[in-house]
């Protein structure tokens, strides 16, 4: 047992990675490790050995691969907590073996992070040259032919995002103080994630954008499908952290993912009660940590049984971001449907107590 | 012996029209049989008329049964308009060949939905018929197609035996080509599903004896047919025979593209968006042609085909923007088109039903005006005021109401003239539906589809008396989303009375449902309503007491218990305008369910920690229900008089105004008592509590509280 608290997709599933290169004969593009076939399977599962790493549309998958293929660039949009990041850490560790060439976007990223920057000892020691460079991810990508990922990019000043235009329409990094240039390896890509909730941060120029091809994520279509994402993140996060056992009721996952849905998609689950949605997210990723915190409350306060009253509160939590409007919302649900609704009285009652 | 070619088809498969038309054009026939109601033979010629532009579609109805209809829908691309257009340019005879609609009609049997296709794509080991056909068929349209899938039909035919209507369809299909034959055509050509085909030709066919014994002896019908518009929309819907078609307007464009269907139809995709004025150039066509090739080639699939090409407009033209890509889905996909038919075609059947129906109810049109008084408690009158008001909701406003003369509700006064205008009136409302009862429902039903709250419920109140029991729910339903989904709480409090108001209809008209969306509305009201009182400006504070007033009253009538509650609960509050919060008090004090006694509750309001100005309003909004209480209650007279006299002379003249409109709205006899109470002194209660003997009084005390309603202690 390694004493990392997340390993990287690609050390994490190495022995299905190798399967799939050992029975992949079908043609891989220059630079691949697997061809777009094997990646999609990788990433989907097939139902034996290869677990399912995204679950969601196989349409989705293979326009993200397809997309890698004729070397665009791809733009994962999707509101937090739909997987954007964790598949395309994946995308990265099929394709190139590799899911460590990572930029994070913030506000205060520079555009060292995404060309190159310099060791200032050695700079002032030897004057300019390739020694004295220090390559970003993305240059170094470009010299290896490996996938670079591009984290939140639309937080990133759009003066520093338009640092990858030169990158990705003429696959080359100029380096003007040497001379030089670095031209891209075959096999070289950027997967950027970016948040669609908040737009407006610092929206992508239109010449960017142009060399992106979308793929938006989606919440999960179904409730069993969000309610087995649900379980299954759960149960592996409770091992990572090492949380005592608890018995985790599926019924309570699954209130708390009809809840997560109604909410968000405005409307219930049989389809007859519109309802107002609240301004938080609700995604998917939110529901899990309502659920583990739930768990850990019921393993250290509580008898050990995940019970009503311990996701009550994470839910409130969740649901109530803005304390005005959000508590309408949030009490206009409880009264119109959650009150009434068969088999739910417990967790009305522990509603209403956590507010 | 005459040369009969029987052409397999896949109904509204743009593949199949291109083959079934080249097939044409090289057999020559002197005679088409399409699959089709014969009964419609004689309206063939209009298909001709340069009046008629498909999608259209033939209807078959039973006049007077508004449920017992049919539709064949026909677009450009549908190998049977194709065949069709075919015979008329040419000069060959058309013939419809299915079984009459007389006897479909009458049978009212379902026809069995047969999936060839996908039993033939299944043992092809493809999950997705509609795409397996594509790629082998649609896309291809080579000469010789039709061949192959006739020989692929007789194989997944093999064994079946074809039962009831199929049974039926097959053996009339047969007889009308055997007529053919006696008639002496030299060639004949047979347009039919794809399924049937075996059925048709020697080695499978029956013989002619079996065909007439079965189809002896069959019910029939009186039918009428014509032809209507269709749109591109009800063909995907999938209505009438045949499948329903998933896109219209990707066939439309695979039939009329000469060639590069992919490349085309992005291009395409790009001038739609371009017209909303988003920016697509061609280097987006470009990588979207690409990406839509990439895909096709990682799905294993020959040619990139409608799915790859909406995921690449998805990804590369729009990206990944839902509202853009459903806006390439409309046009694009689907693809807005509305059929035309020429002025020649038979009368529209809801002119029909207008005449049955003024027949039944004793009514004639005529040109002078002329006046009615109807009694709603007599079915006939009933039934004139209902056909009146379902005629208003189509834009026929043959009468006009006058204001009854009596007070009754189950009185109507109309003004009846019927203008040569409301004929074409009529017609245009022909494409709602085929009775005046199914054409209102319809129009309502679009009426409601994108109306807001107001609009819905004035549309209720314009239901009711119509008596749509088809769309009266649909509305409602309509209101209940609306009224989720209205973050303004106010919108819901002026909806509210008027729907209570249509509620006490309930006996006479039929209201089921509309108690269900008040509750639900109400409820909504009550939760949202604490929060909407924050922050109101003098204005808005005195609309929202009038609100509060007509919801209040509301209330009383539904008699919910919900509303008092929430008011008790606001009234705790101390950051209320004062307006609002003396109006609540009033209310609850009214009510009886005031928690704290009222004059403690008005002293505090009235004490001179508030600013003069609130404390006026406050008692605007406390005595705008009437000042009586002022002349019954000697303590809250007593509140009012130390606060007015307590006053400073500036705030004295600031309040001025807002006392005069409070005072002014009183009746001048209250006025006049409430002068009077304070010329002679205002003195404690004390006096007037001896003035009356609690054990005579009891008897009236208690009627005049079962009066009032209140039950209980007293």
């Amino acid at each position: 047992m390694t004493s990392v608290l997340r390993p990287h997709a690609e050390d994490q599933f190495a022995d299905e990675l190798a399967i799939l290169a050992k029975t992949d004969d079908r043609p891989r593009p220059p630079g691949w490790r697997l061809s777009p076939w094997a990646v999609t399977t990788y990433v989907l599962g097939d139902g034996g050995q290869i677990t399912p790493k995204y679950i969601g549309p196989r349409r989705i998958v293979e326009v993200a691969v397809a997309t890698l293929a004729t070397d665009r660039a791809l733009l994962l949009l999707g509101v937090p907590g739909t997987a954007k990041t964790w598949l395309s850490e994946h995308l990265a560790a099929a394709i190139s073996g590799d899911s460590t060439l990572l930029v994070q976007g913030t506000a205060g990223t520079t555009e060292d992070a995404l060309r190159y920057g310099w060791n200032y000892a050695r700079l002032l020691s030897e004057g300019p040259s390739r020694r004295a460079l220090t390559p970003s991810p993305v240059m170094r990508a470009m010299e290896e032919g490996r996938l670079a990922r591009v984290e939140e990019l639309t937080r990133m000043p759009t003066d520093v995002q338009d640092a990858l235009i030169t990158v990705l329409s003429e696959k080359t990094l100029p380096i003007p103080e040497l001379g030089e240039e670095v031209q891209a390896a075959k096999g070289f890509n950027v997967i950027a994630t970016a948040n669609d909730r908040d737009r407006g941060v610092n929206d992508l120029s239109s010449a960017l954008r142009r060399r992106f091809n979308t793929v938006v994520l989606p919440v999960p279509a179904t409730t069993e499908e969000e309610v087995g994402i649900v379980a299954g993140r759960v149960a592996q996060l409770g091992r990572a952290l090492e949380l005592p056992r608890t018995v985790t009721g599926l019924e309570e996952i699954r209130r708390v993912v009809t809840v997560f849905r109604e909410l968000r998609a405005g409307v219930t689950a049989d389809g007859r009660t519109k309802l107002k949605s609240p301004s938080g997210t609700l995604s998917t990723a939110e529901a899990i940590s309502v659920v583990t915190n739930g768990i850990a409350l019921a393993a250290h306060f509580g008898d050990g049984v995940l019970r009503p009253a311990d996701v009550a509160s994470g839910i409130v939590g969740a649901v109530v971001r803005d304390p005005v409007s959000d508590r309408v919302v949030w009490q206009e649900y409880l009264e119109t449907v959650v009150r009434d609704r068969e088999g739910w009285r417990d967790f009305y009652r522990a509603c209403r107590d956590a507010g | 012996m005459p040369e009969v070619s029987v052409l397999g088809v896949r109904h509204h498969g743009p593949g199949s029209a291109r083959a079934v038309r080249d097939e044409l054009s090289r057999i020559r026939p002197d005679l088409v049989l399409v699959e089709g109601p014969p009964e419609a033979d004689r309206l063939v010629a209009l298909a001709a008329d340069p009046g008629m532009r498909p999608p259209v579609a033939l209807l078959a109805y039973v006049p007077g049964e508004p449920s017992r209809a049919a539709f064949w829908p026909f677009a450009e691309f549908s190998p049977e308009w194709q065949a069709i257009a075919y015979a008329t340019g040419a000069g060959a005879e058309v013939r419809f060949c299915d079984l009459p609609a007389a006897h479909a009609l009458a049978l009212d049997a379902d026809p069995v939905r047969r999936d060839p296709i996908g039993e033939l794509a299944r043992a092809a080991g493809d999950d997705d018929p509609e795409r397996w056909w594509e790629d082998l068929v649609e896309h291809r349209g080579e000469a010789g197609t039709l061949d192959v899938v006739a020989e692929a039909m007789r194989a997944v035919r093999e064994g079946h035996v074809a039962e009831g209507t199929e049974a039926l369809r097959e053996a009339y299909m047969r007889t009308t080509l055997r007529q053919a034959v006696r008639e002496g055509f030299a060639r004949i050509a047979v347009v039919c599903g794809a399924w049937h085909l075996p059925a048709l030709t020697p080695p499978a066919a029956p013989a002619a004896e079996d065909d007439e014994a079965l189809l002896r002896g069959l019910p029939a019908v009186d039918v009428e047919m014509t032809w209507v518009p269709w749109t591109h929309g009800r063909l995907a819907a999938g209505a009438g025979y045949g499948a329903g078609v998933a896109a219209p307007g990707w066939y439309a464009h695979l039939f009329a593209a000469p060639d590069r269907p992919v490349e085309r139809w992005l291009v395409q995709a790009a001038v739609v968006l371009r017209e909303e004025g988003l920016p697509v150039s061609s280097a987006h066509v470009i990588e979207a042609v690409r990406l839509a090739e990439s895909l096709a080639a990682l799905r294993g699939r020959p040619l990139a085909g409608r799915s790859a090409g909406t995921e690449a407009a998805r990804a590369v033209l729009c990206g990944g923007d839902e509202p853009q890509v459903e806006l390439v889905r409309r046009r694009m996909v689907v693809g807005e088109r509305l059929g035309r038919v020429p002025d020649a075609t038979p009368m529209v059947p809801l002119r029909r039903d207008l005449r049955d129906e003024q027949r039944r109810l004793r009514m004639t049109p005529e040109a002078t005006p002329k006046e009615h008084d109807l009694d709603l408690r007599k079915p006939l009158d009933l039934g004139r005021s209902r056909l009146l008001h379902r005629l208003a909701l189509l834009d026929v406003p043959w009468g006009t109401p006058r204001r009854a003369r009596s007070k009754g509700t189950f009185k109507e006064s109309w003004t009846l003239e019927w203008r040569p205008e409301l004929d074409v009136a009529l017609i245009e409302a022909a494409v709602w539906g085929i009775t005046v009862e199914a054409a209102a429902t319809a129009r309502v039903r679009d009426l409601a589809a994108g109306a807001g709250l107001p609009e819905l419920t004035a549309l209720v109140e314009r239901c009711l008396p119509a008596h749509l029991p088809g769309a009266l729910p649909y509305v409602l339903g309509r209101i209940e989303d609306r009224a989720a989904l209205d973050g303004e709480v106010r919108h819901l409090m002026r909806a509210l009375p008027a729907l209570v108001r249509a509620r006490r209809y309930g006996d006479v008209r039929g209201t089921e449902g509309l108690a269900g969306v008040t509750d639900s509305m109400l409820t909504r009201i009550c939760a949202g309503l604490s929060p909407a009182l924050r922050g109101l400006d003098e204005d808005a504070a005195r609309e929202m007491a009038a609100l509060v007033d007509g919801v209040n009253t509301a209330a009383a009538l539904m008699g919910s218990g919900r509303w008092r509650t929430t008011l008790t609960r606001i009234a705790r509050r101390d950051d209320l305008p004062g307006l609002l919060d003396g109006r609540i008090v009033r209310i609850l004090f009214d009510a009886g369910a005031l928690e704290e006694d009222v004059a403690v509750r008005m002293a505090r309001s009235m004490s001179p920690g508030n600013p003069p100005a609130r404390s006026a309003a406050w008692m605007e909004g406390f005595l705008s229900g009437g000042g009586l209480l002022l002349v019954h209650d000697p303590r809250l007279l007593a509140t009012v008089d130390s606060w007015l006299t307590g006053l400073s002379p500036e705030a004295f003249t600031g309040v001025l105004p807002l006392l005069r409109r409070t005072f002014g709205a009183f009746p001048a006899a209250e006025r006049r008592m409430i002068g009077r109470r304070i010329r002679s002194g205002v003195a404690p209660a004390g006096e007037e509590a001896t003035g009356y003997d609690d054990t005579l009084a009891a008897g009236a005390v208690r009627t005049v509280r079962e009066i009032l309603g209140h039950t209980g202690r007293p």
